[in-house]
């Protein structure tokens, strides 16, 4: 792996941000939004719940903590349909470009982007609602590794789903981060689902995030072991996710469809 | 802008070597026949394309030379992109082999297209970006060495430093060419893929242009696959032509003797009887 042509597809991302305020506003402005209106619910909750538990870092935290996967996916699926809209994907795969280094380059980007909804999710969270996640420390990084981990796979498996159908079927990756919140349990405990819901949970990473962060809350023991299996799901995700981009580009060079794909034929 | 062109290639100009004398001597058929692969700067050795029972490239085989620019022609869907886009990599051949120095494109891709480059009407760059920003991007794309300085360079050979901090797509189709071309000059390739180069541009500018990638081919070393529907351009510039029609080589030679060899009166006028040819023998096969 090259660091220049890792960089390259980096500087892209950052050029476009740089010239364009509408490409940065969405970074930080749907989390602030989400922020708000669940901190919102939560200080309502608070005040009609009853005495002694404490929605705010039940709810928020889940919602704060799930944004964060959101956007590192969306940060990933972004700087790749960037290519997309500007039918650029002879140009790139003309050069010595790796396909790991442009997925690299790609994760990198939503690596970048994330990292500053979730200092801005933080601060918002803290400045307008007590939530403060200071007192776990460093003992945060392997739920936020976990959830980061899931979005990058997420994402990858966004863009290898529109790199093999084309640019029309953008629409269908929008809704992943919803489609899977289900079964996850980001609000409630998994226990509450139909058996076969939980089957799909048991091998969805951000379960286990979630499951965590409600013991923390209850004041119980972080459950490390059940964060191990997630954080080993996590993993095995973004190794299929890169595998499956790879299949469909190998597939892409064989039929043509990269040198195409800015005609818009891919069927 | 033709001088400029010559400055920024000036570094390169103290390699002109045998070839120019071999071609001015009229020995380059003779030597080309005896070129191996590994002397090719490109070899491409039996190369097919098929889309089911479609044949889109036929067994090609070719090669291009150090110092030479070889045109390929050929009538609408005869199969000269086809041949292009597995040459950048981009597609996958059904069978044959593509080298570029010697380099197995199928076994070191990265490696190889390291020593390509390319410009095409049908590949614009990023209308997003400026110029100079597409060109630093691609720089790194290609590991240029001293990229400031090679951008800057080449801002002044294709007459667009004025457009430097503007954005690509709201350059006119000549300026996007322009561009095109300065991105395919990056890495001073030692081979140099150019799809209708000069599509778009003015007569005065392109024959600079024209003009400009010769001299870089004969300076550098290096060599050209160029297409283009223009006769006059390819006899200008291609020292060997390869006639393509319905995915096979049908013709090879000197543009300049070619037309005689085969009772057309030009190189247009050949072209036109291939492309005759070419369709009389396709409502055949149907």
């Amino acid at each position: 792996m090259t660091g220049s042509r890792v960089a390259a597809i980096v500087l892209r991302q950052i050029y476009l941000m740089r010239g364009s305020p509408q490409r940065v506003l969405p970074i930080f402005a749907w989390v602030a939004v989400d922020i708000l209106l669940w901190g919102f619910i939560t200080r309502y909750l608070n005040a009609v719940g009853r005495p002694g538990f404490n929605f705010v870092p039940a709810l928020l935290g889940a919602v704060l903590l799930w944004d964060f996967l959101t956007r590192v996916m969306q940060g990933v699926t972004m700087a790749f349909f960037e290519d997309v809209w500007s039918r650029n994907f002879l140009n790139f795969f003309a050069t010595p470009l790796r396909i790991s280094e442009y997925l690299a380059g790609l994760v990198a980007t939503g690596v970048a982007t994330s990292l500053v909804a979730l200092v801005v999710m933080l601060a918002l969270a803290w400045a307008a609602f007590g939530l403060s996640f200071a007192g776990y420390g460093l003992a945060l990084a392997p739920f936020l590794m976990v959830l980061f981990l899931t979005g990058i796979a997420l994402g990858i498996t966004g863009a290898s789903i529109v790199l093999r159908l084309g640019p029309a079927s953008e629409w269908l990756i929008w809704p992943i981060p919803t489609l899977v919140s289900p079964f996850v349990g980001v609000f409630y405990p998994v226990t509450i689902l139909p058996e076969w819901m939980r089957w799909v949970s048991a091998v969805l990473p951000p379960t286990y995030v979630f499951e965590g962060l409600r013991a923390v809350v209850a004041g119980k023991p972080a459950p490390w072991d059940r964060l191990v299996i997630g954080l080993g799901l996590a993993i095995a995700f973004v190794v299929l996710a890169c595998a499956a981009f790879a299949a469909v580009y190998r597939y892409a060079i064989r039929t043509g469809l990269i040198a195409r794909y800015s005609a818009e034929t891919v069927s | 802008m033709g001088s400029a062109v010559r400055n920024a290639n000036a570094e390169l100009r103290t390699h002109r070597t045998a070839v120019k004398t071999l071609a001015d001597a009229g020995e380059t058929g003779l030597w080309r026949q005896s070129m191996t692969p590994s002397h090719a700067i490109l070899s491409v050795e039996g190369v097919c394309k098929s889309y089911g029972a479609l044949r889109a490239v036929d067994g090609v085989t070719f090669q291009v030379a150090p110092g030479e620019i070889v045109g390929l022609l050929g009538p609408n869907g005869a199969g000269k992109t086809t041949t292009i886009n597995m040459i950048l990599g981009v597609l996958a051949p059904t069978a044959g082999r593509i080298e570029i120095e010697g380099i197995d494109l199928a076994v070191q891709r990265s490696r190889a297209l390291g020593k390509t480059n390319f410009a095409a009407v049908y590949a614009p760059l990023p209308g997003n970006l400026t110029v100079e920003q597409n060109l630093r991007v691609f720089g790194l794309l290609y590991g240029v060495a001293r990229l400031s300085e090679r951008i800057d360079e080449l801002l002044a050979a294709y007459d667009l430093e004025r457009f430097r901090k503007t954005k690509a797509g709201v350059l006119s189709s000549g300026e996007q060419t322009r561009l095109s071309l300065a991105k395919a000059m990056l890495n001073r390739p030692r081979l140099l893929l150019l799809d209708e180069p000069t599509a778009s541009i003015d007569p005065s500018s392109a024959r600079d242009i024209r003009a400009g990638i010769a001299d870089f081919v004969e300076a550098g070393h290096c060599g050209v696959l160029w297409t283009s529907h223009n006769m006059v351009e390819v006899e200008a510039v291609c020292d060997r032509v390869l006639f393509l029609s319905r995915g096979k080589i049908l013709l090879e030679g000197d543009p300049k003797t070619l037309p005689r060899e085969h009772g057309a009166a030009s190189l247009d006028d050949l072209f036109v009887q291939v492309a005759h040819e070419s369709i009389r023998e396709g409502a055949e096969a149907k």
